[in-house]
């Protein structure tokens, strides 16, 4: 417990930064109530029509379907190979284990359009064999959305693998029990939070990821975000403010819920 | 013997899906857009004497460094502000500013910038506030510039610059502090001092994160600046996508990622890479 706390020169300037931080958020709710069909204060009367459109507008419903979509098969893959890679670390601690985490982690580190331009490569490539998995389709984006969450999973994985005790492990393989049943009968019930942490965060990065689906995609796999992107660029439309309060609060819920149950866990 | 050797076949056999996967999906593909820096439109290094001589990259390049420098030094001066109360607060001071860094950090890029508009534009919340007490009669240009542009990455990038400011605060002994105060040194003093010096590794690291994510935006730069104040993200997706240029395109990404690896490299020099976490 520190004993030294901030004084009032320093809490002012925090409460003007944690201002900043909330303005931006705060004043979408207004826009998305507007009766105006641009973007617009309102003035005088409110209106619910920009929800409305998100609802009944078939485009925003086939948008967040596929983005669910691309966000599990996405979030399934690298799950699978970041926890298969970082037992494999785990439990043999191979020679070059440093520089082979190093390459796993390449494409967090790498300014994202890079990764971009990298990948429309490689989607572009593959498009001259098949035309079902490639530029513009949804098993591109997926494997590309993998690339690019990976090395996140992986970092969690390895994180919460690193509080395990090792001797757990010993003492199953010396009574015998085989690489397979020391993986997922002693280590992976010991990590499960971790895995399902790295599960959530592959989907959420997944699901809000734009930079790189930018360069993937054109007119077929519309995701989520490539449709607000559309709709920032042209002429904008409210419908994205209602849309963005709706993602807003979603966050401060799941947020509020997860702190609740970190003090209640902690409490005992 | 041969448990050696099951040993290095577990460990092969455990590694290598994901390997595979990025030699594949990820290292094979950069080496085709290296290849495409020298041999599009003809073969040699023709784009990269290009990238040293055409004025717009050049101030392409510039714009990115001046926008990244300002936001770095912006970001990392509020974070260390709000970081303060969030790791050395009340409990109550703590919740408040924890929830004010964690819900941005979550928020997508895109509902971010779209707030910025909605603030900055002309018919946004402050030109619409600001005509209606008749403090102007004009809106004010906010967005669609740099000044845009330099906001939105800000508040993008405080929650980065966060993490590493607070490792750095938490592991602070808290006895010099008291020991600074009990000898006589004023608040302010005790803060620029003690304090500050002593966090030195979290704002080197903290400013090299947010300093590397800035050169390469795209998204906020793209929203925010209109098109009319283009970083070396956006010229790279200009490059491909509508004048098409593959070979400057693929040049430009080259040269950011030695740079940006260069700085990595710098970064691992001078801070060790505990300290950052």
């Amino acid at each position: 417990m520190p004993t030294y706390r901030p004084g009032p020169v320093s809490l002012i300037l925090a409460v003007l930064v944690a201002l900043f931080l909330l303005l931006p958020l705060l004043a979408v709710i207004p826009v998305s109530l507007t009766p105006s069909r641009m973007l617009a204060m309102p003035t005088g009367e409110l209106s619910l029509r920009h929800y409305r459109a998100l609802i009944e507008d078939p485009r925003w419903i086939d948008a967040i379907l596929l983005s669910i979509r691309i966000g599990i098969v996405s979030s399934a893959i690298s799950t699978v190979l970041a926890l298969c890679f970082s037992l494999g670390v785990w439990m043999f601690q191979p020679r070059f284990t440093a520089a082979l985490v190093g390459f796993v982690l390449l494409p967090m580190v790498v300014p994202p359009v890079v990764s971009a331009i990298t990948l429309y490569f490689l989607l572009t490539s593959i498009s001259g064999f098949s035309s079902f998995f490639g530029y513009d389709t949804w098993l591109g984006v997926a494997m590309a959305h993998s690339v690019m969450t990976v090395p996140f999973a992986t970092v969690l994985i390895l994180v919460s693998l690193s509080q395990l005790d090792r001797r757990i492990d010993l003492a199953a393989r010396g009574l015998g029990a085989s690489v397979w049943e020391r993986a997922t009968r002693i280590i992976m019930p010991n990590i499960k939070f971790g895995i399902v942490t790295a599960a959530l965060l592959s989907f959420v990065l997944s699901w809000e990821e734009i930079g790189v689906t930018l360069f993937i995609t054109s007119v077929n796999a519309i995701t989520l975000p490539r449709l607000m992107w559309m709709g920032l660029r042209d002429n904008i439309d409210p419908a994205i403010a209602a849309l963005s309060v709706i993602l807003i609060i979603i966050t401060v819920l799941v947020l509020a819920v997860r702190s609740v149950v970190a003090r209640q866990r902690g409490g005992h | 013997m041969r448990g050696i050797l099951s040993d290095r076949m577990g460990a092969a056999l455990l590694m290598a899906p994901l390997l595979l996967f990025l030699v594949l999906a990820y290292a094979w593909p950069f080496l085709g857009v290296v290849k495409w820096s020298v041999t599009l439109p003809t073969p040699g290094l023709g784009q990269y004497g290009a990238l040293a001589t055409d004025p717009l990259v050049q101030s392409v390049f510039i714009r990115t460094l001046r926008i990244a420098l300002i936001v770095t030094l912006v970001s990392v001066a509020a974070a260390y502000a709000i970081t303060v109360v969030w790791v050395r607060g009340s409990p109550v001071q703590r919740v408040v500013a924890e929830f004010c860094i964690l819900v941005p950090f979550w928020i997508s890029v895109l509902t971010r910038a779209f707030g910025w508009v909605a603030l900055l534009s002309n018919r946004g919340l402050i030109n619409t506030w600001l005509q209606s007490i008749g403090f102007i009669t004009e809106p004010l240009a906010l967005v669609r510039n740099e000044f845009g542009v330099i906001v939105g990455m800000t508040h993008f990038l405080i929650p980065f610059a966060v993490f590493p400011l607070a490792s750095a605060m938490r592991s602070l002994d808290d006895r010099v502090l008291l020991a600074a105060r009990g000898l006589g040194s004023s608040r302010m003093r005790t803060f620029w001092s003690v304090f500050v010096p002593m966090t030195r590794s979290g704002i080197i690291g903290s400013a090299l994160i947010v300093f590397v994510f800035s050169l390469g935006f795209f998204v906020t730069p793209a929203i925010l600046g209109g098109g009319r104040s283009v970083m070396i993200a956006e010229l790279i997706y200009l490059r491909i996508f509508q004048s098409p240029d593959w070979g400057l395109g693929a040049a430009i990404s080259v040269v950011l990622v030695l740079f940006v690896g260069a700085l990595m490299a710098l970064l691992f020099r001078y801070v060790r890479p505990k300290q950052l976490v």
